[in-house]
């Protein structure tokens, strides 16, 4: 870190009680801190284990009719890959991250309801370990989309499909929960003077993120519920030889299923809202309109459900529809994609690994935004749905969206949440690794659409080009493997053996830097009063002109230096 | 920084550049289909599909150009330097809704573009004067099922499997229709000839696509979705079933046989015939089943 002239104010938080030890306290906890960091952990070891599952998909697609594993396997694979990291990766990830660092952004000792966050978390987990028990038996292979009447007992009679929808019915609980508790902490428990424009941008997100779960998780909660009934007490929701649809499901589940898309990419786009500014040393450009443009997109995010249903039977009206109101979402995108250079530009620019991982995002999320236009004109989609091209856009919009402004979290945020840095070096390396990885690997797979290549089919005949281009994204997945790996190590490392962070190690501009790390049980002795969105900055400021410009305050202890 | 001036080796340098990039992308479709282009050359609509994808590919490509471009500049322009100090701005009204304007306006463009083409991809057209002769159909016409302005498409049922299409021919002689000619994966079709295409599934949920033919259409249990393509050069044009179906999902294999009028009708001839004579047959050995278990009285229906 440059070392810099301005003093850093050394918080004097205190623990109010004696700390919870042994392993028992990590299952009896309501901390919002161990919370966060028990989802964090368990969401992790998911991404790992949906990591493998993807990298056996690339080997079994690495070559023309390979018989590494069987229809049947590699249905299965695609199925827990997919179901892993958005329902026990992704989305509990955000909702780990927002779990330890809401509170801290907003002057907050803890959630609203801590005993419904922790039983928020025990729930994903038995969604997640509910889901991972059918690995035993049978797991199910219908795809993360289930689509009837594929996953109806007449053609999956096995408990694979059940323990998916049980995942969905737990996990959804576990989101529905977690959401009403992110949503009444932000809107009840910001620290005073914390009016809604100076609400930092991660927090509009989780706000957004939590309105969104909360409209979206009931849909398909209910729509799992009629393929449970249909599937073990004789009901006839989707079966069309007894007045049912199967239609509905596609129309119910993407109800949810797009919306998740937001719930997966928005808080993304707070991290990197708040990242940004810190590294650019410049306040975020244009803060209204991104944290109006979260909100738009949530909007426009619940009427563009039938784009991913442009080929089904569907009346003219629905596929315009649908074509302009996904051709809007572009536009609050675009605004938040021109902020964040915005913000860039004029910056005096710090290239630490959260920044980098916050820019490889904003140039990958581009071209998943791009190729998403693409697929908005629905003549056009009719050539590209499901198709290898839409598997490339839509891992350019996750990882990019997802896994990037994730990893940008952990580098951010890691000294907060353990008190020791992780190694830039590594951290670099580890960024440069998945950067290249994820373009070899997904780039080439619009190619591989465009030459005429369905999703998720489990062999294919080498016509064309198709076998290079699968060599090339099946390459691109191990080196993108390598780079999680990097991070990994990293994190393993710097545990035991990394720099000590002190507070502020990065200069930050929001509240959760004003207390020491990683933060006391009580977080706060005083809660600060908010003056501008970037408090920690008149937090500096104070001290500067208390302690009298480059003066070392490291000593200074000012609790509550602008109450 | 030195700017160039209007004949400096640097302009004449970007001209070049941006002439050669506009002979590249003119010169694209052609050469990239397949690798930056959807596949067409088979059905008119495909075509139009191929044509509405590349405008957009062009205006994507200067978007991603310019956004990309910005990015890098300012990574590289505005890295931490000694002496430099970054500048508070917290934002610029005009130049935000300049460029929410701006994004709005090319989407406009785009839906506009997308309108345009819309009848020509979605509706078809008449066959032509080399097709097959046919009888009107009008009445089966409806707001979803388009047929040609004539009224006069070869209607072809595609039905779904797993994991197999069947498609069911024009021409049987009952009423019931139970005896009309039909064929597994591979259809056979007349060149020059409008043909629609009524797709069902008697399972799961498939997709007929064949991507020189146009785009996809599920094929949902309940429902009938339609397309229609119209082929002029005879040959064979290959897909597959485009949605997850089950565990053999990969080998559901479609085949467009396109052959010249007359050989069609020879071929679907033949074709009755043949099912005509399987029907006897199988009708013949029944019967001698029947006898054979003194089960005389049993009559196959």
């Amino acid at each position: 870190m440059a070392t810099s002239a301005t003093p850093i104010p050394q918080i004097a938080a205190h623990s109010a009680g004696r700390e919870e030890q042994g392993w028992t306290s990590w299952l009896t906890t309501v901390d919002h801190k161990r919370i966060g960091i028990l989802y964090m952990v368990t969401t992790f070891v998911f991404f790992l284990l949906g990591g493998v599952e993807a990298l056996l998909i690339r080997l079994q697609l690495g070559a023309a009719n390979n018989n590494l594993v069987t229809p049947e396997v590699y249905n299965q694979l695609f199925t827990l890959h997919g179901t892993t990291m958005i329902f026990l990766f992704v989305v509990p990830m955000m909702a780990g991250l927002a779990n330890y660092m809401v509170p801290l952004l907003i002057g907050a000792r803890d959630m609203a309801f801590p005993r419904l966050n922790a039983l928020s978390y025990w729930l994903f987990l038995a969604g997640g370990v509910v889901f991972y028990a059918s690995l035993f038996f049978s797991p199910p292979e219908a795809g993360w989309i289930s689509t009837v009447p594929l996953s109806t007992s007449t053609y999956l009679p096995n408990g694979g499909v059940d323990a998916w929808i049980f995942l969905i019915h737990l996990t959804g609980l576990s989101s529905l929960l977690g959401a009403i508790n992110f949503y009444a902490t932000i809107v009840n428990m910001r620290a005073p003077g914390m009016s809604w424009s100076r609400l930092p941008l991660f927090c509009w997100s989780i706000l957004t993120y939590a309105l969104l779960l909360i409209v979206a998780i009931p849909v398909i909660a209910g729509a799992v519920t009629l393929l449970l009934t249909d599937r073990h007490f004789g009901t006839h929701f989707y079966d069309p030889s007894n007045g049912g649809s199967p239609l509905l499901w596609q129309h119910l589940f993407w109800f949810f299923g797009h919306p998740e898309v937001y719930i997966m990419v928005l808080p993304g786009f707070g991290v990197v809202s708040e990242v940004l500014p810190v590294f650019a040393r410049k306040p975020i450009f244009g803060y209204k309109a991104i944290a109006a443009a979260t909100v738009l997109i949530a909007f426009l995010g619940l009427l563009t459900w039938a784009h991913h249903m442009f080929t089904t039977p569907t009346p003219l009206v629905v596929l315009i529809f649908v074509m302009i109101s996904s051709f809007l979402i572009a536009v609050p995108t675009g605004v938040k994609i021109f902020n964040w250079i915005g913000t860039l530009w004029s910056g005096t620019i710090e290239f630490t690994t959260a920044l980098l991982f916050c820019v490889g995002f904003i140039a990958v999320f581009v071209v998943g935004g791009i190729t998403g236009v693409f697929l908005a004109i629905f003549p056009v989609d009719w050539q590209l749905n499901d198709t290898y091209f839409v598997v490339a856009h839509l891992h350019y919009v996750l990882v990019g969206g997802s896994v990037f402004t994730i990893f940008a979290a952990i580098y951010y945020w890691f000294p907060k949440i353990t008190g020791r840095m992780l190694s830039e070096r590594i951290g670099r390396w580890s960024f440069a690794t998945m950067f290249i990885g994820m373009n070899v690997t997904f780039l080439i797979q619009h190619s591989l659409g465009l030459d005429g290549m369905p999703r998720r089919v489990y062999e294919y005949d080498n016509i064309g080009h198709l076998q290079l281009y699968n060599q090339i994204s099946t390459v691109g997945s191990f080196i993108l493997a390598l780079g999680v790996l990097l991070t990994v190590v990293n994190v393993l490392r710097s545990l035991k053996n990394g720099a000590v962070a002190g507070p502020d190690p990065w200069r930050g501009n929001t509240l959760e830097w004003f207390t020491s790390s990683p933060p006391p049980v009580n977080n706060f002795d005083v809660i600060p009063r908010v003056r501008s969105l970037e408090p920690m900055k008149d937090i500096r400021r104070e001290v500067e002109r208390r302690t009298g410009t480059g003066a070392a305050a490291e000593a200074g202890a000012v609790p509550g230096a602008v109450a | 920084m030195r700017r160039p001036t209007p004949n400096s080796p640097g302009r004449k340098l970007t001209i070049a550049c941006g002439v050669a990039a506009c002979a590249a992308l003119i010169a694209a479709p052609q050469a990239l289909a397949g690798i930056v282009t959807p596949e067409a050359g088979g059905s008119p609509n495909a075509d139009e599909i191929a044509n509405l994808y590349n405008i957009t590919l062009y205006i994507a490509l200067v978007i991603f150009v310019g956004v990309e471009g910005t990015l890098i500049y300012a990574l590289y322009k505005f890295r931490a330097r000694k002496g430099a100090v970054p500048a508070q701005i917290h934002g610029n009204t005009s130049l935000e809704i300049g460029w929410t304007v701006g994004a709005a306006v090319v989407l406009l463009l785009l839906s506009v573009v997308t309108f345009v083409k819309l009848d020509a991809i979605r509706k078809p057209p008449n066959s032509g004067s080399g097709g097959l002769s046919l009888a009107s159909n009008a009445i089966y016409a409806t707001s979803e099922t388009l047929l040609p302005p004539n009224g006069r498409s070869l209607r072809i049922k595609v039905n779904g499997q797993q994991y197999v299409w069947r498609y069911t021919y024009p021409g049987g002689k009952n009423p019931d229709g139970l005896d009309a000619p039909y064929s597994y994966e591979e259809m056979v079709v007349p060149t020059d000839t409008t043909v629609t295409l009524d797709i069902n599934s008697q399972d799961v949920v498939h997709s007929w696509w064949i991507p020189q033919l146009g785009g996809k259409f599920q094929a949902v249990p309940g429902y009938t979705n339609h397309t229609w393509f119209k082929i002029s050069k005879p040959g064979f044009y290959r897909g597959q079933c485009a949605f997850l179906c089950g565990r053999l999902h990969a080998n559901m294999l479609a085949v467009v046989h396109a052959v010249p009028p007359a050989e069609y009708e020879a071929w679907v001839a033949q074709r009755s015939k043949d099912l005509a004579a399987a029907d006897a047959a199988a009708q013949a050995s029944r019967t001698a089943l029947s006898k054979q278990s003194g089960a005389a009285s049993v009559q196959n229906p």
